[in-house]
This record gives structure tokens, sequence and C-alpha cells, in this order.
């Protein structure tokens, strides 16, 4: 194969795996917003194991996102409160990342409560793009 | 086609059941109105704004604002990046427009349903609903310990999972 053909290829596949990581305009948005801030691409591997991993400088007993979201984000999560939290998946769930406020307020708060300090752009994109396929 | 007939009249049934029904809610009734007279039971006002509701109603139901004065709720919304161990910040601007609905809707705005203050001091400024003398009473008497520790239940917040009318505002006895 060609060199010309070779980037070719690899840019109809990256484009389809954009298109798969963020179907819906508004999240498309969201994410590129937070992959420009961050300066790099976004990471799905990244994003599942933030997810899925336990952290420190926050609240001991919710070191983790999946403390309250569970460990399957096809799942509801439950709030300490004891309400009904949607599935973070995307396909569960299509709303999901299509308003921007409504994203950096969680960031925001749940940032704070896991890490006890605000998310970075990439760790943001990263999450969105590990969600948007799920 | 013809409809087969059963083998004995239906009407007594019918009476029977309505007679079982009349019997059952003039039970329901009366225990309600007895209970009513010791403070038991309750219909409170549900919120009816749709920012307060999606905001509050985010992690646990939108509370009644006629559940706790108007005092808690300045002292609950001027620190909700601590809201009881969460972090519940908001932009200035919604925040204002929740605290003005709860103010506006407390218990003793007028609006409000006094009978959830009796044993609060005035220079008192409670912050837990689940708190209040009233609120102690009522599920001290009733609800078995440990209740609150089923984890269909989790958390004293979690009216809903023995109110089933909770949301509409209807706190009866479940």
């Amino acid at each position: 194969m060609k060199p010309k053909t070779i980037s070719i290829a690899l840019g109809a596949l990256a484009l389809a795996a954009t298109a798969a990581v963020a179907a819906s305009p508004a999240r498309r948005a969201i994410l590129d917003g937070y992959a420009a801030k961050a300066g790099a691409p976004p990471s799905v591997a990244r994003g599942k194991a933030f997810f899925l991993g336990t952290h420190s400088g926050g609240k001991p007993d919710i070191s983790s996102c999946t403390s309250c979201h569970t460990r399957d984000p096809h799942k509801a999560g439950r709030t300490r409160a004891g309400k009904s939290i949607e599935p973070m998946a995307v396909s569960v769930t299509p709303s999901r990342f299509t308003d921007a406020a409504k994203v950096e307020k969680w960031f925001g708060r749940n940032c704070k409560t896991v890490l006890g300090r605000a998310c970075t752009a990439a760790e943001k994109a990263d999450f969105i793009a590990f969600m948007a396929g799920q | 086609m013809r409809i087969p007939r059963l083998p004995f009249p239906v009407w007594p049934l019918g009476a029977a059941l309505a007679v079982a029904g009349t019997v059952f809610a003039v039970g329901v009734f009366t225990g309600a109105g007895a209970n009513a007279e010791d403070g038991e039971g309750m219909g409170l006002r549900p919120v009816t704004d749709k920012t307060v509701q999606a905001e509050c109603g985010a992690c646990h139901m939108a509370f009644p604002p006629g559940l706790l004065p108007a005092r808690s709720w300045r002292a609950i919304m001027g620190k909700l990046d601590d809201h009881f161990g969460e972090n519940a910040a908001l932009d200035d601007e919604t925040a204002k427009r929740i605290t003005d609905y709860l103010v506006a809707n407390a218990a003793d705005s007028g609006n409000g349903n006094r009978r959830v203050l009796r044993g609060v001091r005035t220079n008192d400024t409670p912050l837990r609903i689940t708190e209040l003398p009233w609120w102690v009473r009522e599920h001290s008497r009733e609800v078995r310990p440990g209740a609150f520790k089923d984890p269909r239940v989790k958390s004293k917040a979690n009216c809903g999972a023995c109110h089933r009318g909770a949301a509409g505002g209807y706190f009866e006895d479940d």
C-alpha cells in the first residue's frame, strides 16, 4: 500500500471512530472542546481506567466514580441519598454529555468529591470518549 | 357466539366487594383522622418550580420547602459546596433563584404547615429535616429500627421508599 493510501485509510478510520464516539453534534462539540483544551486527542482506554480506578485526595468513602455509578456504565447508579442515577453509557442514556453546562457542573462537583481537585480537560475528554462508546 | 353464563348470580360478589371496599375505606379514613390528631400523616405542597425540581431533585427528592423554616433554607443554600458531605455547588444565579423559592414557601412563610416547627427554638437553625422533633417523633414510633439501613431505603432522605405519594406531597402513613 502506498503511504498516501495508508494515510487516507487511517483518516477514514479515525473519522469512523470519532463518529462512533460522538454521534450527537452537541456531545461532539463538548468532547472536541475538552480535547482542544487538553491539546491531545482523547483516549477511550484512559477514560475507562479513570472511571474504574480508585483515586486519592477526595472523600475516602467515595474514592471512585463507581462508588455511585457502579462498575457497569450500562446500569443505573445510586446517590448517597438513595436516588437512582441514570446510566452513564450513552447507548443507554443518549442525553448524556449533550448539555455543556450540566457536564461542567457534574465534573466540577464529582471531581472535587472523588479526587479532591478539579479534573483536567484531558481527563474530561477521556471520560466522555469512553462513555460515548459504551 | 354465546357468552357462557356463570353458574351463580354475580351481584352478591359485587355487593360483597363493595361492602368490603367501604369498610376498608372507612377504616383507612378513621385511621388517618385519628392519626392526624396525633400529628401523623401530612400533606405538603410539592415543589412546582422547574429549576428547583431539577437541581434539588437530582440527588434526592426535591423536598417540599414547607419542611424547613426560611432561616434553614438560607443556611443550607449558603454552603452548597459542603451539602451534608456532598459537593452540590451551583452557579450564583441558579442558587439565588432556588433560595428565593424555598424561602418564599418555607414552613414559617405563612404558606407552610407550622406543625413541622413544633419544638424548634426560634434561635435554632435546623439543617436536617430528619432532625426536627416532629420528624423524629413520627418516625420513632412506627418505623422499625434498621429500616433506614435497608438497601432499598439507604437513607432517611429517601422519603419515597416508604411514602409512595411523597413526590406529590403526600406523606401519609404507608
